[in-house]
């Protein structure tokens, strides 16, 4: 079989780490036949619109015009008289018509509606469902389908969102911000102390990153068919990613046990992270449900563009302190992420972002508040390394911005800062396995750029530790955009807990925080590997509030504890 | 509706088209050839490609009535194990992987090859250039094309 690269793109520098691998392999570094790839070479892969049904009923949209309205009243009548229409669905048909995605694993408040009955919040929102014969009288159905809307006012930019009498996006979140452990507006990283260390930097580099929201656009376009299997099940083809994510949402949503759900996928036509969503199953199978008939639910291309849920914008930005030979002594983030009108997957995006700070460079000072934030734009979802692709353009950007101020080649100022074995990083992990500088002399060598002997003889093994393994002896803390009535433990309860009482925000201090609450804090008197020591750290607490984890949790009774990426350890 | 009688991967068909149905749909809903994909119904994507009397076309955007009389051919009627050149080719080269795009890149390259049996880089770019794929970035599609073209010289 020959080499499925390009020959010279891709190298394997074997000669790196070599003592630290073993290199009797059987499929690594070589090329391999896909086990699926005879059914794509002869058209016979079954994708999910591949299953062919008798009577097969098409499901279609009412959407809204508007970035937020409120709904007075939706009259379907006229509709239901258009020739091949089966049956009209609106919220009063979905049995449990509020759902957020992560609810499954406890995280997050149920916020968004299949159906919306009352209130819209981005241009595209479903508010109702026609199912008929055709696919051209699902269309023409939809279009006499009459709703009155109330135009509100709404906003589409992140930083506008959070200052005062911002419209507000979702009631529960009155302040456009998602609710972190049940008391901080945004996720906090706390390590050293930056403002003190920004005082005695030679400069001062400042930069703003704005990334757009971007479409994960797979060729076939989202969808699902759903068919009773006469035994009191339903079963469902679904061109989902996540097949049991979506099985669990279903269930749910419908009000299910899931073992009435039979469900099929597995045949993706490209995901890239925009299919877990679960948007179709819930729809067409309560749509089977209803009619009694196979069910189709599968976006035009337009609506995948329109309403698909896309990576999301992301603004940071980057105040760094730097020495006039080129290290970066202290390093604050104000990120934003734009969720769109619903949670979906940007409250673990964002928790993704601040485990990722201050990118793989060692800086004894870090300081980082990133935000969840609410718009009227189309919700946000996954796509391929969310969370970490958006701020890993803004350092990097940054970190030439900061090579030409200090006069320094950029893939030096890199090798400087970059992590080392035994090197403490700001979430209180000690780094190992590095290997960032190895990278940038193999990238120096092929891009020609001279490097000194100095830089060239350096190595992620050597000169790590020690004073630069040391956690920093103060770590400035603060309670900015601390928040009340939420429920403290945990994410949420599930079917959502509601506020007790009203909500109240902070006014929002995104770009340099007051620290008006500042107080020093000393993290080793917590435990050296309590993230949790500052006042919400990268790392979730647990959600159930035991003592904050020691760095090798030993689990009492052995398998009573179980960690979770998003939700850190938690009792079973 | 109207009947419709045409060649499909060499062997003669019948079956009724509604009004306005497109060779997609009129494909997959009405003669089973699951093979052509719908990937956009607007002509930009080329999932749906298909060989009509040697000339590729785009299914979703020819009316059904037009192949009367006419051949068309689709990535099922290749060799059904994998076996012609180009099937073989991408399976070597990974040109293909969620593999909803395949059907469509296949029919483009073999017009190509049929056409003009050994294409510079260049002419497999520019047949490729109305499919659209999302997964491989192309190079192994263009790999595998020209490899085909070589193994069938």
């Amino acid at each position: 079989m020959k080499d499925m690269t390009n020959p010279g793109m891709i190298a394997f520098r074997k000669d790196l780490f070599a003592d630290e691998r073993d290199d009797r392999l059987n499929e690594v570094g070589k090329p391999t036949r896909r086990q699926d790839i005879l059914g794509h070479v002869t058209g016979r892969s079954p994708f999910y619109d591949d299953h062919l049904f008798d009577g097969l009923t098409h499901l279609r949209c009412v959407r809204s015009p508007h970035h937020a309205a409120r709904v007075r009243r939706i009259d379907t009548a006229e509709a239901a008289r258009i020739p091949g229409v089966v049956r009209i669905l609106t919220g009063a048909d979905v049995p449990r018509n509020l759902n957020t995605l992560l609810s499954l694993l406890d995280f997050g408040i149920d916020d968004e509606p299949v159906l919306s009955t009352d209130r819209v919040r981005y241009r595209g929102e479903p508010v109702a469902a026609v199912i008929a014969e055709t696919e051209a009288q699902a269309r023409a159905a939809v279009k006499a389908v009459r709703v009155e809307w109330e135009p509100l006012p709404h906003v589409l930019d992140v930083e506008e969102a959070i200052r005062p009498g911002a419209p507000v996006v979702l009631d529960i979140y009155p302040g456009n911000r998602f609710v972190y452990h049940g008391k901080y507006d945004h996720q906090k990283l706390r390590y050293g102390d930056v403002e003190a260390a920004f005082g005695h930097a030679d400069h001062i580099v400042e930069g703003r990153y704005q990334m757009s929201p971007i479409e994960q656009a797979p060729i076939e376009t989202c969808g699902a068919i759903a068919a009773p299997e006469q035994n009191g099940r339903y079963v469902c083809y679904t061109s989902t990613q996540a097949l049991f994510f979506s099985l669990g949402t279903a269930a749910k949503v419908l009000n299910l046990p899931s073992s009435r759900l039979h469900f099929i996928g597995g045949t993706v036509g490209g995901g890239f992270g925009g299919k877990v969503d679960s948007i179709h199953e819930p729809l067409a199978i309560l749509g089977a449900m209803l009619t009694g008939r196979p069910v189709k639910y599968m976006w035009d291309r337009e609506e995948e563009m329109q309403v698909g849920a896309p990576r999301g914008a992301e603004r940071w930005y980057i105040k760094d302190g730097v020495m006039k030979d080129g290290r970066i002594v202290a390093r604050r983030f104000t990120g934003f992420f734009d969720s769109g009108a619903y949670t979906r997957l940007s409250s673990y995006a964002v928790i993704k972002a601040a485990g990722h700070l201050p990118g793989p460079y060692t800086i004894p000072n870090v300081h980082a508040d990133v935000y969840c934030v609410f718009t009227n734009r189309t919700p946000a979802t996954a796509m391929r390394g969310f969370g970490i692709t958006g701020v890993d353009f803004a350092i990097e950007a940054h970190m030439d911005k900061v090579a030409e101020v200090v006069g320094m080649n950029p893939v030096a100022l890199r090798i400087l800062n970059a992590y080392r074995d035994g090197d403490m990083k700001a979430h209180r992990r000690v780094a190992k396995n590095c290997a960032l500088i190895e990278c940038c002399q193999v990238v120096a060598e092929k891009a020609g750029v001279r490097l000194s002997p100095e830089l060239l003889a350096m190595s992620s093994r050597r000169g790590g530790g020690g004073e630069r393994g040391r956690l920093p002896a103060h770590t400035a803390t603060d309670e900015a955009g601390r928040v009340e009535g939420f429920a403290a433990q945990g994410y949420a309860r599930r079917g959502g807990p509601r506020p007790v009482e009203p909500p109240r925000q902070a006014a929002p201090g995104p770009a340099p925080v007051a620290a008006s609450a500042s107080r020093a804090a000393d993290p080793r008197a917590r435990g050296a590997a309590a993230p949790a020591a500052a006042g919400g750290g990268s790392m979730p607490p647990p959600a159930a509030p035991p003592e904050p984890p020691a760095p090798a949790p030993a689990p009492a009774r052995p398998g009573s504890l179980r960690f979770s990426s998003i939700s850190g350890f938690r009792r079973r | 509706m109207r009947p419709v009688t045409f060649t499909l991967n060499g062997a003669p068909r019948a079956a009724f088209a509604a009004e306005g149905q497109n060779l997609l749909d009129f494909l997959r809903r009405g003669v089973g050839d699951l093979s052509p994909k719908y990937g956009c119904g607007q002509g930009s994507c080329g999932a749906c490609t298909v060989i009509v009397d040697g000339e590729t076309r785009l299914a979703c955007l020819m009316p059904a009535e037009d192949a009367a009389g006419r051949r068309v051919e689709t990535a099922a009627g290749l060799d059904p194990q994998g076996r012609h050149p180009l099937q073989e080719a991408f399976m070597e080269h990974f040109a293909a992987q969620c593999g909803y795009c395949t059907p469509g890149m296949l029919m483009a390259a073999r017009a190509l090859l049929d056409r003009n049996p050994r294409p510079s880089r260049d002419e497999v770019i520019e047949a490729i250039s109305g499919n659209l794929c999302r997964c491989t970035g192309y190079e192994p599609i263009i790999a595998a094309i020209l490899s085909a073209a070589e193994a069938r010289a």
